[in-house]
């Protein structure tokens, strides 16, 4: 048996798991909890291999050193990713257990149970456990792979509502990165570029120094920060800086770019793939464009970070997506060596992808290394997270079908633009100001470890049913206008919004309901069995006619083409604006480690999902960002939010798939052919707001 | 110039010497280390920093000191603590009502506030308690429901 490619990179034994003086075992994995639950799930695939009780298991604080580098927490891959790799190391150390249990006791090792972390023989107690052993079994060697993995039937703790161990400190008032205070630590507050090739051309210290005397100004390049005991004078300081300061070259964003039409004006690279272009043919075909604006990650707390430089060892605190890569670009951009850097990961607000997390840790440690001694806080504005974290690309999709005599849907063109959705990987916004900063020029794709190129846009781009014919073309625009990076789903959601909208286009045009044409296209049972389940939820029978103010629409798919199955419903209501009267959801995303913990996730994905199609647009002005407070750039209210049924359906398949990225996209679609339906008419262009409802009744 | 602020905080005295124009949130989080009351935006849009004042749920990030001589302020912390948590703390993790948890502090001390002053409220008075407070993990029907038990419980516990 080959190992999970987690556990090859990291095949030392003791790396994930270990077994402590006070009875606790120590299970360590490389993915970062940020509220998703992981840490909870990751631990019960632990607890079930070892035959360990949850409540015993002590997880690894997650440290550069500490943990095993599982890269970064990404593309709702951890369960079914880091699953394998946790669940084979633990199976492995308690076979190694074991035998050295039966090698004790004179018996095989098939005669020993493993219960509550103790063998027993013919179900009595043998007095052995694995505390008892661990003197003599040692982990410090490298996977094998050979021991047996539980199967399903086999598992108790998986699949247990198990409550998350991160949530209670969270209503108690501690838990976050953001509350850590060192002794000795100073806050720090940035002047950022007006665009990256600005100079600093003058800053009136004296003004600034007169509002806060003893602020310490730092001025390198176009890094300039404002540092001081007390955070409310660092912010004080950088206030009076912002009125106080001149720069050169800063850049004049044109706020039309904003707009997706407006990414086909911009500099490209074109991808095809596929199936050559079609013949001309006598088939009917169908065409419609779809838009998508530039989305926040709109995370609740602004990003912070700190670092502290002494002895030339940097010390990072973050709560991004992963520390060895946060230690990678510390090291990049800083020029240290990597194990002259520890990274310390804390909890932080939810990012749903790249958000501005990875950035005031290296604010931090370029002040640090610049102010060595004490630690350095670096907490960014609600302002500076709208206008400089990464934002999820604008994306345009040109659609086109073809339909045979009897309406079936049997040759499809995706073509789409949009920037890299992975683009502002591995950078910060700070390294521009720095003195003798080489713009790095176009690296708009990466280049997979197979030699395939990953944008992220074409993820979910072919609707997921059976169509004899498919193709895309793909533009990947470079530069982009602002930084853009990973967004919950990537490509996956819009495609899947406009994609399900379009199978809606097409099953009008064939005179079919949108479900029955669905279904005459879907042969995978765990696909039908989503959308029949959905079906029942929602009462699609009673569905009404079009065009009465009140809409039903659904949108299905496959996550990624190869994850879980999910259909959506939505219920709605339009009176010049949007109301979500309800929404259902049916899911197999396979094995259900945690049943509480991913109707959770599909459950906010839908809501987050809502709040784009309906709310969300990234506005343009200025050096860059328009959109920098919660008034320009509104999300979904409480009084906005619907009710949300969830149904999880074959939840003790033999394997997992991810659950934090899998509705987004069908609740978009959902949303978005209950409003088409609602109207009689149809909305192409996200959000849904009052002026393009209006429009649409009017064409 | 500095000046002594005294005001209850978390029902014991509490006494500050700070500018009467530094912000509560700030001088909860720095001089006092209380650190449930969160920085989300600065400027009253989020919720995140919400505190009691004489029973009254506000967004800290806007009270200047010099306001406060006298007064109530309540924290999540004073709310309960994991010994003897509040009716509503209870409820959150019960019914795993978070993700992030970021936006948490400020939800529970407007529910409190809400219910003290309508103990039996229905869902659509519960979101329009909550509409000044986002939430960006899409915890809100989970928040709901928790407010509702936590609110029930409460009746129950209540002498008739």
């Amino acid at each position: 048996m080959s190992l999970p490619p987690m556990l090859a990179a990291n095949p030392r034994l003791d790396r994930w798991v270990g077994f402590e003086p006070d009875g606790r075992a120590r299970i360590a994995f490389g993915r970062m909890e940020y509220g998703q639950g992981i840490g909870a799930s990751l631990a019960q695939m632990a607890a079930d291999e070892l035959d360990v009780p949850f409540a015993r298991l002590r997880i690894v604080p997650a440290a550069t050193g500490d943990i095993p580098d599982e890269g970064l927490t990404v593309g709702s891959m951890s369960t079914e990713f880091s699953g394998p790799a946790i669940r084979a190391a633990c199976a492995e150390v308690r076979a190694l257990f074991t035998a050295a249990a039966a090698t004790r006791l004179g018996c095989a090792p098939a005669d020993l149970q493993v219960r509550d972390g103790a063998f027993l023989k013919a179900g009595q107690p043998t007095g052995l456990d694995y505390w008892a052993l661990a003197a003599e079994v040692d982990l410090a060697r490298e996977a094998t792979g050979q021991a047996t993995l539980k199967t399903v039937d086999q598992m108790d703790i998986v699949g247990q509502s198990v409550p998350r161990p991160d949530l209670p400190s969270k209503v108690f008032g501690a838990a976050f990165l953001h509350d850590i205070a060192l002794p000795g630590m100073r806050h720090a507050r940035v002047l950022r570029q007006p665009g990256p090739a600005a100079k600093l051309q003058s800053l009136d210290e004296a003004a600034v120094r007169r509002a806060v005397p003893e602020v310490d100004i730092l001025i390198d390049g176009a890094f300039v920060a404002f540092i001081c005991d007390a955070e409310a004078d660092a912010a004080r300081a950088h206030a009076i800086a912002e009125a106080n300061v001149r720069w050169t070259g800063a850049r004049q964003l044109d706020p039309a770019l904003a707009e997706a039409a407006a990414l086909k004006t911009l500099p490209h690279e074109t991808f095809a793939a596929g199936a050559p272009p079609s013949e001309t043919s006598n088939r009917r075909r169908v065409t419609a464009t779809y838009g998508k604006p530039y989305l926040s990650h709109g995370s609740m707390g602004p990003s912070a970070g700190i670092a502290r430089f002494e002895g030339g060892k940097l010390t990072l605190w973050t709560h991004n997506q992963g520390v060895y890569p946060m230690r990678a670009l510390a090291a990049r951009i800083t020029g240290l060596a990597p194990d002259a850097i520890e990274v310390i990961h804390a909890q932080g607000p939810g990012c749903y992808g790249h958000n501005g997390a990875d950035d005031p840790p290296i604010d931090a440690a370029l002040i640090a290394i610049r102010r060595p001694g004490p630690p350095i806080r670096v907490q960014w504005r609600r302002e500076d997270e709208f206008a400089w974290a990464p934002v999820g690309t604008a994306m345009l999709m040109e659609l086109s079908a073809e339909l045979d005599a009897s309406g079936r849907l049997v040759d499809y063109t995706a073509e789409i633009w949009n920037t890299a959705h992975t683009g502002a990987r591995g950078t910060a916004v700070a390294e521009s100001a720095l003195p003798g900063y080489v713009d790095p020029g176009p690296q708009p794709i990466r280049l997979m470890p197979d030699g395939s190129r990953f944008s992220g846009g074409l993820l979910n781009v072919i609707p997921s049913y059976d169509i004899e014919t498919t193709r895309t073309v793909e533009h990947v625009i470079f530069p982009p206008p602002v930084r853009t990076s990973s967004l919950r789903s990537l490509g996956g959601a819009p495609n899947t919004f406009a994609g399900e909208s379009f199978v809606d286009e097409l099953a009008e045009a064939a005179g079919q309901d949108p479900l029955a044409y669905r279904l005459s296209m879907v042969s995978e049972p765990r696909g039908r069995a989503v959308l029949q389940t959905l079906s029942k939820m929602c009462d699609w029978p009673k569905r009404g006619l079009p065009g009465s103010g009140q809409g039903l629409g659904l949108g299905y798919d496959r996550h990624r083409g190869r994850g879980g199955f999910v259909a959506c419903a939505a219920e709605v209501e339009i009176d010049r604006e949007v109301r979500l009267v309800r929404m259902w959801c049916a899911a197999d995303a396979g094995l259900i480690i945690n049943p509480d913990g991913a109707r959770n996730q599909i459950e906010g994905g839908i809501i987050m999902a809502a709040s784009w199609t309906l709310k969300e647009q990234v506005t343009f002005g200025g050096p860059g960002i328009a959109s920098t407070t919660w008034d320009d750039y509104p999300i979904l209210r409480f009084s906005e939010v619907p009710p949300i049924e969830i149904e999880l359906l074959n939840t003790r398949a033999a394997r997992p798939h991810g659950v934090g990225e899998l509705s987004q996209g069908v609740a978009m679609a959902a949303i978005a052919n209950a409003v088409a339906h609602a109207l009689g008419a149809r909305v192409r262009d996200l959000p849904f707001t009052r002026e393009r409802i209006a429009a649409a009744l009017l064409a | 110039m500095p000046l002594t602020i005294s005001f209850n905080l978390n029902g014991r005295p509490a006494s500050v010497e700070v500018d009467e124009t530094a912000l509560l949130l700030d001088v909860l989080r720095g001089d006092l280390g209380l650190t449930g009351a969160r920085f989300g935006c600065g400027a009253g849009q989020c919720g995140a920093c919400a505190v009691l004042v004489d029973g009254v749920s506000v967004q800290s990030c806007g009270v200047e000191m010099g306001a406060l001589a006298g007064k109530s302020v309540v924290t999540v912390e004073g709310l309960g603590t994991p010994q003897r948590p509040h009716p509503l703390q209870a409820a959150f993790i019960e019914l795993q009502a978070g993700q992030c948890g970021y936006c948490l502090s400020g939800i529970l001390i407007a529910s409190a506030a809400l219910i003290d002053t309508n103990p039996d409220p229905d869902r659509a008075q519960i979101a329009h308690a909550l509409d000044g407070h986002l939430c960006r993990c899409g915890v809100h029907n989970r928040v709901i429901d928790a407010v509702t038990l936590a609110a029930r419980r409460m009746r129950e516990k209540a002498p008739a």
